[in-house]
């Protein structure tokens, strides 16, 4: 069965349609990149992905659980509409780490307010914490930032913010991790570290939808591509449909690019 | 002589920093709750408290003073007039002898906290979206988004108009002598009708300088304090 099924997503601003039916799956550890040229909608997707936005129509399934659906989205709790955001984990383009808090107590943060939910925290309050912690160290050791654990945001690089944001993302265990141009904010030097991180991700099994402008990244590390023109899905397929792309719009997107 | 003027002083003094501490008290929280009034998604409480804002800033502390202190009376005189006052009317007219420190009070903490909403609000609204949004995708309720976000981020970005605000309200506090509130600056002037002398109220200003001063050193450090992040 599709870990995350996605059927015929509208959303629109004002008048201005920006995505006008949106279907694609995706199985358990597969990778997909979403490419496009700004405007496509690439990102309002992820954002309805991840309840940033809200859809006007249509559902997403994420491991056979509805997850959204537009039609009964107003009867849908806040507490449960948190519950459901937790499948999804994102990173944005722009870090957003928060300032306040070092590497560690950034990764930290949303578990340890999490755990207050749970109904054994007042008992094994020390011990749940103390796991929080260990598991946030081993998630910083993975993107390789256990040297600057108690550092803040201000004096990392936007490299290793991203690498910490990654690690933020995962502390949650979403089933599905988005990233939203994580690189598009860095140069080409650090743009390397973050997509290194990505990639070592893919091993360990994540499924991850992946918008990004790293037309070789996409075809190196994804197991499926789709490109978005005009709010629609133009062309979707194997990471090989970018070196023989059947649409006109492809083509010339990616022809484009190469110049 | 010098000696009596200055315990005469002081026990002025005493009542500036009364009036300036229980409007700091007061004034602080309302004005949270009235920025977000005036943020709020529901259109009618947004332009309520933007109008109430609009005439609080709109007119002279003084004149706020002034209607606090002798409009119940005022109402107390019409509803003499009337047959049937109603409830309301009557209760609100059993104000008339009100305390002269307590409207100034009521009159300050009024005045300050919009001044104060409007810091809040600017100092809300200028935190990225992006806090707010990567708070929400990590499955953080409203509350503790802003308290384990938000708060301390715009702490750090109001401090600077807020401690300007708070200077200002030391010197704001002399208007309290209009209603005959006896803080500092009524203590001095008495020396020129009792005694004619007019230095002791210049001697007041030492007052408020030593007073700022302070202020201005504690304000210093906790921005220092906050130094250790940028955002």
């Amino acid at each position: 069965m599709a870990m995350l099924e996605v059927k015929d997503i509208h959303k629109k601003f004002g008048k201005i349609s920006v995505l006008k039916g949106i279907d694609f799956e995706l199985n358990k550890g597969e990778v997909v990149s979403i490419i496009g040229s700004s405007g496509s909608g690439k990102t309002t997707l992820l954002r309805c992905l991840t309840y940033l936005e809200t859809a006007e129509k249509g559902t997403v399934y994420v491991d056979g659980n509805c997850v959204f659906d537009a039609a009964s989205e107003k009867h849908v709790s806040a507490q449960e509409a948190r519950k459901r955001q937790l499948n999804f984990g994102l990173v944005f383009q722009s870090f957003n780490l928060f300032p306040q808090y070092t590497v560690l107590d950034n990764v930290c943060l949303a578990p340890k307010l999490l755990a207050k939910d749970r109904p054994d925290y007042k008992a094994n309050k020390k011990a749940i914490l103390e796991e929080i912690e260990e598991n946030a160290k081993k998630l910083i050791e993975r993107v390789g930032m256990t040297s600057r654990i108690n550092m803040y945001p201000c004096q990392l690089s936007g490299g290793q913010q991203q690498r910490v944001a990654i690690a933020r993302a995962l502390a949650l265990n979403p089933k599905i991790l988005c990233f939203d141009e994580p690189t598009s904010a860095l140069d080409p030097e650090l743009t390397g570290e973050v997509l290194k991180v990505i990639r070592s991700l893919k091993d360990g099994d994540c499924t991850m939808v992946i918008v990004t402008h790293e037309m070789h990244f996409a075809h190196e590390v994804s197991d499926k591509i789709i490109f978005m023109d005009e709010g629609v899905i133009a062309e979707q397929g194997g990471p090989d449909i970018l070196d023989n792309p059947k649409s006109e719009r492809l083509t010339a997107f990616l022809n484009a690019f190469s110049q | 002589m010098f000696g009596e003027v200055t315990l005469s002083l002081l026990k002025g003094f005493g009542i500036t920093c009364e009036i300036f501490a229980l409007t700091l008290l007061f004034a602080l929280p309302l004005g949270l709750i009235i920025s977000f009034g005036s943020m709020s998604k529901f259109k009618p409480l947004k332009w309520l408290c933007k109008v109430f804002v609009w005439c609080i800033r709109g007119t002279p502390l003084m004149l706020q003073m002034i209607v606090v202190y002798y409009g119940p009376g005022l109402v107390g005189q019409w509803a003499q007039g009337i047959e049937d006052p109603g409830v309301f009317i009557t209760w609100f007219a059993s104000w008339t002898v009100f305390d002269r420190f307590v409207a100034v009070l009521i009159a300050f903490v009024i005045n300050y906290s919009c001044y104060f909403s409007e810091i809040y609000r600017g100092g809300i609204e200028s935190i990225p979206v992006g806090q707010r949004e990567a708070g929400q995708v990590l499955g953080m309720k409203k509350s503790q988004l802003f308290f384990k976000v938000t708060l301390l981020q715009v702490i750090k970005r109001i401090l600077p108009p807020m401690s300007n605000e708070i200077i200002t309200l030391v010197k704001d506090t002399s208007l309290a002598r209009i209603i005959a509130v006896y803080e500092i600056i009524y203590a001095g002037e008495r020396f020129i009708k009792a005694e004619g002398l007019i230095w002791p109220l210049f001697y007041t200003g030492a007052f408020y300088l030593i007073f700022c001063g302070i202020l201005t050193l504690l304000f210093g450090y906790f921005e220092k304090k906050l130094d250790y992040f940028r955002g």
